[in-house]
């Protein structure tokens, strides 16, 4: 998955680790044992000693396996820092006053293009509001439930969010039957309805999920009429931004709301179908548009790059927000960014392919025909 | 998106597309699946063919063909046309009688079904007492004489089917005037024929399954003669004159019985066991057919010895001391004999056998000396190995055409050359509106060449890649031609031979150039072959190469099939495509995707494992790369998706029995073990739907990733001349897709024509495009400055195409299974989208350029995409804004083989498998449609119509 991780298996010594540190524009490079990595105290004086700033109040970070640029300041999250780096530990470190907070956390560089789409629509700036309560950067979100001001009570619009991490989105849908009541009385239709939970999965970890919930919709589609297969294919060609829209089968937890008119987006509907409502579909879609992760070209110079919108036409205004993605390409930890390709010198594309690991089983392959 | 979610309702458009798009299911082409009954009118000169499945077809001259389908679904046990009429009687496994008529409408004529009847008795009576066994439409046309499992006969009024009760012929009073000894009620059970005197109407024959045989009087209402066969009867059959008949037996024996007014109880003049003297199959049929020269035809079915040969599906045809077995790979269902209907002749002098057997219909010239097959311009067997792949090409150059059709020729030698025999009816449509050839592949590692033009799928050609490989069957291993004992005469007949001496030499992809006449076919063992169109006979080696795709990759064992063995040395090959080169994938994979560029004389091949560019001119491997993911190794091997495949492949196989058992629309049931069948399937149904019930079904929602298996497979590649690297220089250039969503574009440097053989053909890797969404790419297209996409190789050389607009920019679009994507080109970036799987829950299966015209002005066409989904719909995509235009269901979605056989053509039609053999043809385009369109007028009946001399439905008059 990770290419700096299968690049290090093979050719990295066990024992000392390599760290490249950087403040301001000054990079440092050392190394530290991997098995004794000491303390955290320790680590940041040995900071402050190589940037030869001693006396300078400073905000450690680090970049994960995920290109998720995560804060060290404790000895838990320096000692995970130290082991899940690999091949070799990125820190950054930032002046505590001029600290740019949102820079730490996942997603960096949606949260870039959100500053930006900010500044570019100014609407935008009061649906998302900036607010720090304390280091929120230092999780990053896997869910949420959105749209709390628009969906009736007994639904609830819960958005997954899949870092192209090894955790299972973790959930099965099956066939069932509900019932609705309509003009003709109490009648069971068909639906779609959660029918497990993986243990450890995203969708167990939110707990916003559970089994029996019945699924009204996929990222705004309704999934009425459709088949199992046809729910299972669209909500699989969501999986990275997936909002789901269900009924709960407990119905206790929902949120009691007072008043309706105090949503944010100033929508005061009484809709029972939420999708029934053009604007909400609208901003849901434009939603999953500007979050919708891009496809990777590697041109012969062998440099992986996210691959930018064309010019925009005049339809697609939307689509300004996203230009300025060229050399962001840590969304989902599938490539490393470009200074790690410079460590490693092949930087081209068969880097893909070359390494060899040592351990690895010889693979075998039954030849079964498969017909196209 | 958002636009597409909201259609604009652009009327101009709504108009336009109107012109543009039509869904049509035209015609079947092929055999009938699992044919159950055959008919025959000598006055229409119409065969009928009834199915299992309650479907009945009538085919006259090429191109005249009828379709009807019982409403019931059930197996059609007897088709009986009326004699002189435009009218034909079904009888159905449920007992029903349904009369269908061929009526005229709007200058063409249409088959109708006009009543339906089911014989009722009398209250309480057992269902056998009505259950009919044999139909004798009677020469008058006004009545229907049936025959029962009682013994009775009723007689109904056509059309009405009105029952006649005081006509009804009891057993009681059949045995009035029987001797004492065979006077007993059972000697007439079940009536097993019913035959009309050819000369004198108001005398039936009437035949009973234990062996007594009645002449009836109808005027009288009485029996004038009876013949106490002793051996349980299997059929009958009148002689032309009517002094005599025949009777053939269970126990494989025929009898002769003499017909005179002064003998009211005769003796058998004649009683043959003709494959005696051990124990004999039954003869189910039996024709006495007499000629100028004396010596008549005896034709049966069935009789062969029981011990050494009952399980031979046979007819015998004994004319003098010729006899001859034919001897047919799948069971005979029936056979008729065409012979002079002029009732005026006084022979009857057969010309042609037709036997339609399970898997095909045969049809032996009687005149010609050794008795040759005719090749049937129609009811290909499609399948006679089953089917693998299929490619379509359009609008064929008539040079190739005729080159084709000349090896073809070659091969066809030993066919009759006698025309068709059938050929009633008037074929109307107007000529095909170009040469279109399918090509299909075969599991037997041949290629046939199909006429798909027009109505009549007829074979033009077979290639054989055969003899390339050594393969373990000997090709002199054949049981039926060698070795074979003298007696009985068995002569084996008909294509259908389903089984493959080596499943390696099936058949996978097909790509062929119709201008330059090369030809790829890759198959399942790895190996791909080029051929050139050669119109003589030639021998020569067949160069090797070998393309390790694998490269680097260590540590990887492959467990599949071996290579297929090449044969050293010169290999003799008849006229037509002959390989001259000879590719080997290493491991030697199955070939999942092909393309052939005819004008830079490459051809690219993909597996699972990677793919490689060969250079055909200079025979050189040009590159490999390999597209196997590492971490797919690891997950091929690792223990987790062992268990997923597991999984997988017990869902896949529960579904694949779930198709078979509703396998194409309406087929169902079996003729003989119907009901154990039936009782069988129920019994199935009802498990799977309890095992469904106790474990609900449900679908995992996960993500695909990097780490799933067969990311590295090669799903399609495409050559493009276009600009890769910058915008001011195009070159030519390579693209290949994987399952993974992976997209490699390789720059390649062809040699100009004078130095072609001097300098190597040179490929770079220009662009890796990686999809996020990780869906196979099932299509990969660059469209030119115009937005037009980009012409075939050699189709701008020949003035068949602009050239395409260099000057614009240019654009790429990917196909997904779930998403179109267009992008620009040089520089990659995404232009437009259409993210169907999310909109919809459906995928993409097929996806083609089709050029579709507007049927008001002549001089409007467009190019859309033709798109079928898993879910067995097609959807019209327009380009270059990838706006759905249209969506039309086709196929059934559980028939997961129909629509895999999909194949569009690039004017908006396409075919598909309904059963093994039968391809359905379709059209998108309200401008190309090619569906039969025939006339059939009632032949002018001669004056002394009410003469009769015929019997049964097998005679009529016919002037001519």
């Amino acid at each position: 998955m990770n290419r700096a991780q299968r690049g290090a298996a093979g050719s990295r010594g066990l024992g000392t680790m390599e760290v490249k540190s950087k403040f301001g524009a000054e990079f440092r490079r050392f190394s530290l044992e991997r098995s004794k990595p000491g303390k955290f105290e320790e680590f940041y004086g040995l900071l402050q000693h190589v940037h030869k700033i001693p006396n300078v109040d400073v905000l450690v970070g680090y970049t994960d396996i995920h290109g998720d640029l995560l804060p060290i300041n404790n000895d838990d999250n320096y000692h995970k820092a130290v082991s899940t780096a690999n091949p070799l530990l990125r820190i950054f470190i930032q002046r505590k006053e001029d600290a740019d907070y949102s820079a730490f956390g996942t997603d960096t560089m949606t949260r870039k293009k959100n500053v930006l789409s900010n500044v570019l629509r100014p609407d935008n700036h009061k649906k998302k509001p900036h607010i720090v309560i304390s280091m929120p950067q230092d999780f990053r979100p896997v869910s949420s439930i959105i749209d709390v001001d628009i969906l009736p009570e007994t639904h609830r619009r819960v958005r997954l969010y899949k870092y192209g991490t090894d955790k299972p989105l973790g959930f099965y849908i099956r066939d069932g039957s509900s019932v609705r009541v309509t003009p003709h009385g109490l009648e069971k239709v068909p639906g779609i309805f959660i029918s497990r939970l993986v243990p450890g999965g995203l969708a167990q970890s939110t707990g916003l999920l559970a089994v029996n919930d019945e699924v009204l919709e996929v990222n705004g589609i309704e999934v009425s009429g459709k088949s199992l297969d046809q729910v299972t294919d669209m909500m699989i060609a969501n999986s990275r931004n997936l909002i789901i829209t269900v009924r709960p089968a407990n119905q206790r937890n929902n949120v009691v709301r007072n008043s309706r008119t105090s949503g944010s987006s100033g929508q005061s509907t009484e809709s029972s179908l939420p999708s029934s409502n053009p604007n909400i579909l609208g901003n849901l879609l434009q939603g999953e548009e500007e979050s919708d992760e891009e496809d990777i070209i590697i041109e012969d110079s062998g440099e992986p790059q996210q691959i930018p919108k064309a010019a925009p036409t005049s339809e697609s205004i939307e689509s300004l927000s996203q230009i300025e993605l060229l050399h962001e390409s840590t969304q989902n930890g599938f490539l490393p960014s470009s200074e790690m390709n410079l460590n490693h010198s092949a930087g081209s594309i068969s880097m893909e392919y070359e390494v060899p690991e040592p351990g690895r089983k010889s693979l075998e392959e039954d030849g079964t025909i498969i017909t196209l | 998106m958002r636009r597409f979610l909201r259609p604009g309702h652009d009327p101009v458009r709504e108009r336009l597309k109107r012109d543009l798009f039509q869904f049509n299911k035209t015609v079947e082409h092929g055999f009938p699946h699992q044919p159950s009954a055959l008919g025959y009118s000598p006055f229409l000169r119409l065969m009928a063919i009834g199915t299992r499945s309650g479907a009945i077809k009538l085919y006259g001259a090429p191109g005249v063909e009828f379709m009807g389908l019982h409403e019931e679904n059930n197996t059609v046990m007897q088709i009986h046309f009326i004699p002189d009429q435009c009218q034909l009687v079904t009888l159905l496994d449920d007992n029903s009688l349904h009369l269908w008529s061929l009526k005229q409408h709007g200058g063409a004529s249409e088959l109708l079904e006009e009543h339906r009847f089911t014989l009722k008795g009398p209250p309480g009576s057992p269902p056998s007492a009505t259950q009919v066994t044999a139909v004798l439409p009677h020469s008058s046309r006004e009545v229907l004489y049936l025959g029962t499992e009682s013994g009775n006969i009723f007689v109904v009024e056509l059309p009405s089917f009105r029952v006649l009760e005081d006509r009804t012929i009891t057993p009681e009073a059949v045995l009035q005037r029987i001797p004492e000894d065979n006077c007993n009620r059972r000697s007439c059970e079940l009536v097993e024929a019913l035959r009309e005197h050819p000369k004198n109407p108001d005398q039936i024959l009437i035949g009973y399954s234990r062996g007594l045989i009645v002449l009836w009087d109808l005027q009288n209402n009485k029996a004038t003669h009876h013949f106490l066969g002793s051996q349980q009867l299997e059929n009958l059959y009148w002689q032309r004159d009517g002094s005599k008949f025949i009777s053939c037996h269970y126990d494989g024996s025929y009898t002769q019985w003499p017909v005179s007014s002064d003998n009211r109880h005769p003796e058998p003049l004649e009683n043959t066991v003709p494959y005696g003297p051990f124990p004999c199959k039954a003869i189910s049929k039996i024709y006495w057919q007499t000629t100028k020269n004396g010596l008549p035809y005896i034709i049966f079915q069935g009789g062969m010895p029981r011990a050494s040969y009952g399980d031979r599906h046979s007819i015998s045809v004994i004319h003098g001391s010729q006899q001859t077995a034919f001897d047919f790979t799948s069971r005979v269902i029936d056979f008729f004999i065409i012979f002079s209907s002029d009732p005026a002749a006084e022979f009857d002098d057969p010309s042609a056998l037709v036997v339609l057997a399970e898997e095909e219909l045969v049809v032996i010239d009687l005149k010609s000396a050794g008795w040759p097959a005719v090749h049937p311009p129609y009811l290909a067997s499609l399948h006679c190995s089953a089917i693998t792949c299929s490619h379509h090409v359009s609008n064929i150059p008539l040079k190739l055409w005729e080159r084709i059709i000349s090896a073809g020729s070659k091969q066809n030698i030993h066919y009759s050359s006698m025309p068709w025999p059938i050929d009633g009816g008037t074929n109307i449509a107007p000529d095909p509106p170009q040469r279109d050839l399918l090509l299909t592949g075969h599991e037997d590692g041949t290629v046939r060449f199909w006429d798909a033009s027009g109505v009549c799928l007829h074979l033009l050609y077979k290639l054989s890649t055969v003899r390339v490989f050594l393969t373990d069957a000997d090709p002199n291993d054949n049981m039926n031609t060698l070795g074979e004992d003298e007696w009985p005469p068995l002569r084996k007949v008909g294509t259908f031979d389903p089984y493959s001496d080596d499943p390696r030499l099936g058949i996978q992809k097909i790509y062929l150039c119709k201008y330059s006449g090369y030809l790829a076919v890759a198959g399942t063992a790895g190996q791909v072959l080029v051929m050139e169109l050669n119109d003589e006979d030639a021998e020569h080696v067949v160069d090797h190469a070998e393309a390790d795709l694998l490269q680097d990759q260590e540590g990887y064992r492959w467990k599949g099939h071996e290579k297929l063995k090449t044969r050293d040395g010169p290999v003799r090959f008849e006229a037509g495509f002959q390989p001259f080169v000879l590719v080997q994938c290493q491991p030697p994979a199955v070939v999942t995707s092909l393309a052939l560029h005819s004008e830079w004389k490459l051809v690219a091949f993909g597996t699972s494992h990677g793919f490689g560019l060969f250079d055909h001119q200079q025979k050189r491997l040009v590159f490999v790369k390999c597209t196997l993911h590492p971490s797919d190794q690891l997950a091929l091997e690792g223990p987790l998706s062992r268990v997923k495949s597991l999984k997988k492949s017990l869902r896949q196989s529960f579904r694949r029995i779930r198709r078979s058992r509703v396998s194409s629309r309406k087929r169902r049931g079996g003729s003989g073990n119907a009901s154990e069948v039936q009782e069988a399937n129920a019994k199935f149904d009802q498990d799977a739907l309890q095992e469904m019930e106790l474990a609900p079904v449900q679908r995992k929602i996960e993500a695909r990733s990097a780490e799933d298996s067969f990311t590295g497979f090669v799903r399609t590649l495409y050559f493009a001349d276009t600009f890769l690297r910058d915008s001011s220089r195009h070159c030519p250039s390579l693209w290949a897709g994987t399952n993974g969503g992976t997209v490699y574009a390789f720059c390649l440097r062809v040699p100009p024509a004078e130095r072609r053989m001097d300098e190597p053909v040179r490929a770079e890797q220009a662009k890796e495009i990686q999809l996020m969404h990780r869906a196979p790419v099932v299509g990969i297209l660059v469209l030119d400055g115009r937005s037009t996409p980009l012409p075939e190789p050699l189709e701008v050389a020949h003035d068949l195409s602009k050239s395409p607009d260099m000057q614009g920019s240019h654009q790429l679009l990917v196909v997904s299974e779930e998403q179109f994507k267009v992008f620009t080109l040089p520089k990659v970036s995404s232009k437009l989208k259409l993210k169907l799987t999310a909109l919809e829950g459906c995928r993409v299966r097929k996806v083609t350029v089709a050029n579709f015209g507007s049927c008001k002005t002549d001089d409007y066409s467009e190019n859309d995409l033709a798109v079928l989904t898993n879910l067995g719909d097609i959807q019209i995509i327009s380009l270059p804004f990838l706006k759905l235009q249209i969506r039309y269901p086709c196929i059934r979605k559980e028939d997961v083989s129909g629509i895999a056989s999909c194949v569009f053509t690039k004017y908006g039609q396409g075919f598909y498998l309904i059963s093994p053999s039968e391809f359905e043809r379709f059209s998108l385009s309200t401008k190309w449609l090619v569906e039969p369109r025939c006339i059939v007028d009632m032949p002018e009946v001669t004056s002394n119509n009410h003469v009769h001399n015929k019997s049964g439905t097998e005679n009529a008059a016919r002037k001519s």
